[in-house]
């Protein structure tokens, strides 16, 4: 399990050049295999995650808030101190740690049911608060880890187990633009939206995953980093198609960016939602 | 650990500013002042070294937010006034695996609310101090003093199998005492802890000695505080094998075994020679001794027994209290909760009655003595 760890070397299986320079290695906060279904999008965000801390050299500082769903299991991967939350609380429980440990880095990693439905509450409370903990918004659209029903995330007409003719919206409502209702809060330091759907789009990722605990070491406020990411069992497509359909259908729902950086002068008010009734996913 | 290891966090303030008017301010360090319930346990938990408080405003326990939204940053803890109760506990469970030592309080509703987090804490192995002022109901009922959530408290609360110690203070000097032994038992078995009071006991006024007592403070190897240096720690409840959940389950039921053989209070009065045992605890105990004393007065031989730990409940005590009596008389302000305790631990030895009033009202000393007669005169062994 800590092979990397003891060895400060590469895992078996990584590439590694021939003289024996390390060109990709498993980040050393980054522990076991991860139990993900193939093409899901949560072990390359806990892995840019792993890589922050790690370049931050934070790892020895911080406490992971675990929330429920697929993600429930990240304090199993993720070589960190760690606390569970019951679904939807990890916000309430960040908040508790954080102002106890004031001087440790704090984040939730959570997904759009546990955040988005259930948790709604505690996220936009903390964060008008301006809580100066980080949060990890994993947003696939779908509820994964009961069999895929609908989100308030997912998409208008997505079909789900729960929404089997698509999502209706006049009976359903629309997708739930978090990143933008929380940009409008004045407790908000970072907010941004990106997305793992093409390796530009993950370096960006980890950009803002960065910048956010940055803005989180400076005491500024409260930080969300919403992540777009793939359901492919959920979503009944192959991992390619899940990931073209993340790149076309999602981002086009969710448009990614940096909604606010206080300390850098950017704050974006939530623009007019754009009703665009979305193509019903394909089996 | 900014907020833990403040400066002035050892100088516990052996001294509390009396509210105006009551004359405990002509003297910095008075013999009594008059303090209302809520402000004594507040300001106990501080004294007691409390790191964090969590609470939202619901009536009859408010006065123990605004008090600790005034005292808590003056000491420089940690106080954050929730969006919901349900935001209140998980801050709690935040806190509380961070190391701090944590208060939260409501009252009946919002201790509903807290059902969820309380159950986590419980499987999580976490310890905090819960305090229910509570109030009539069922749903949003009243806000008079009731004794309705007994069951609640003593029986589970959330999910799963878990208990909690119960400890019910039937005076304001009492519960003082009890918020210093909540905190020792919480953290000496990891467990949460729920005061038990009621509209009564946290509105009305007492004089109590404004000497409170600072709790040792432990330093156990599981609290989170990053990883650095050491393997990663995990708090949690989860635990999806079968097996390995059994597992911990075996260990919460042995620490419930260690709480039941170490850790019952009872207090007993007038219990020689007592025909009609009276059972009660908090207000209703106040009551229940006032009754006592009148059934003396009028030549009926009645004693009473007061629960101080509601769990685990004094079962032996009770049986060997009533072991010459020829009637036990529940009293409460329920419809009829201890009793089932009370007649766990009687096992039909004695006849067991219940005398209760439910929505707030409270029953007088007078309809209790009437309750003793009637028990008196119905069980055989009392007319024989």
């Amino acid at each position: 399990m800590s092979t990397a760890r003891e060895t400060g070397g590469a895992t078996p299986g990584d590439a590694t050049a021939t003289e024996g320079r390390t060109i990709y290695r498993r980040p050393l906060l980054l522990s076991n295999p991860t139990s993900y279904c193939p093409g899901c999008g949560h072990g390359i965000v806990h892995r840019l995650v792993a890589e922050v801390l790690e370049e931050m050299d934070l790892g020895g500082e911080t406490i992971l808030v675990g929330s429920v769903g697929c993600s429930v299991f990240a304090y199993d991967y993720l070589r960190l101190d760690s606390v569970e939350s019951p679904h939807g609380r990890a916000a309430a429980v960040a908040t508790g740690v954080k102002r106890v440990r004031p001087d440790r880095i704090v984040f939730t990693y959570q997904g759009d049911g546990d955040l988005a439905a259930i948790g709604t509450a505690e996220i936009v409370h903390a964060a008008a608060r301006g809580e100066r903990f980080t949060t990890i918004f994993v947003n696939n659209g779908i509820y994964g880890m009961t069999g895929g029903q609908m989100a308030p995330t997912t998409l208008a007409g997505q079909r789900t187990t729960s929404s089997p003719l698509g999502r209706d919206t006049a009976t359903t409502g629309y997708p739930l633009p978090v990143t933008e209702m929380l940009s409008l809060l004045p407790g908000v330091a970072y907010a941004a939206r990106v997305s793992v759907a093409d390796p530009g789009l993950v370096g960006r990722a980890k950009a803002a995953i960065r910048r956010a605990f940055e803005v989180q070491q400076d005491g500024h406020g409260f930080g969300i980093v919403e992540v777009l990411s793939t359901c492919p069992v959920g979503w009944g497509m192959t991992p390619s198609a899940a990931m073209e359909w993340l790149r076309t259908e999602v981002m086009a729902v969710y448009p990614v960016g940096t909604y606010v950086d206080r300390a850098k002068g950017i704050a974006v008010t939530m623009p007019a939602p754009a009703v665009k009734p979305s193509k019903t996913a394909e089996a | 650990m900014a907020a833990l290891a403040s400066p002035g966090a050892d100088a516990r303030p052996r001294a509390i500013a009396s509210p105006p008017g009551t004359g405990g301010e002509a003297s910095p360090v008075p013999d009594r002042v008059l303090m209302k319930g809520n402000e004594a346990i507040a300001e106990a938990a501080i004294a007691a070294g409390c790191d964090a408080y969590f609470g939202y405003p619901i009536t009859p326990q408010a006065e123990l937010l605004e008090w600790m939204a005034r005292r808590m940053p003056e000491e420089g803890r940690a106080f954050v006034q929730a969006e919901s109760e349900l935001a209140a506990i998980n801050m709690a469970l935040g806190a509380s695996a961070a190391g701090a030592r944590v208060l939260v309080s409501s009252s009946s509703p919002g201790i509903s609310l807290m059902a969820e987090a309380m159950s986590y804490m419980a499987g999580s192995r976490l310890p905090v101090v819960l305090v229910n002022v509570m109030r009539g109901g069922p749903g949003l009922g009243s806000i008079g003093a009731s004794q309705g959530d007994y069951l609640q408290a003593v029986k589970g609360h959330g999910h799963g199998d878990y208990r909690v110690p119960v400890l019910a203070p039937s005076s304001i000097a009492e519960a003082i005492d009890l918020v210093g032994d909540a905190f020792v038992l919480a953290e000496r078995y990891r467990t949460p802890v729920i005061l038990l009071a009621d509209g009564i006991l946290a509105q009305a006024m007492e004089p109590v000695k404004p000497d409170f007592r600072a709790v040792e403070r432990t330093h156990p190897g599981w609290v989170l505080d990053g990883a650095d240096g050491r393997e990663p720690r995990v708090i949690k409840s989860l635990a999806l094998r079968p097996e390995d959940l059994e597992r911990h389950n075996l260990t919460l039921q042995a620490t419930y075994a260690e709480i039941t053989a170490r850790e019952q209070r009872w207090a007993g009065e007038s219990l020689d020679g007592a025909d009609v045992v009276l059972v009660a605890y908090g207000t209703a105990a106040r009551i229940a001794r006032t009754a006592v004393e009148r059934a003396r007065g009028a030549g009926l031989q009645a004693g009473l027994f007061r629960p101080i730990t509601l769990w685990p409940f004094p079962a032996e005590a009770l049986r060997d209290a009533a072991r010459g009596a020829c009637a036990v008389l529940a009293v409460e302000m329920s419809a009829g909760q201890l009793v089932e305790d009370v007649r766990l631990a009687i096992e039909g030895a004695v006849p067991v009655f219940h005398h209760g009033r439910m929505g707030g009202m409270v029953p007088t000393p007078d309809e209790v003595v009437d309750a003793m007669r009637r028990a008196w005169s119905t069980s055989e062994g009392c007319a024989s």
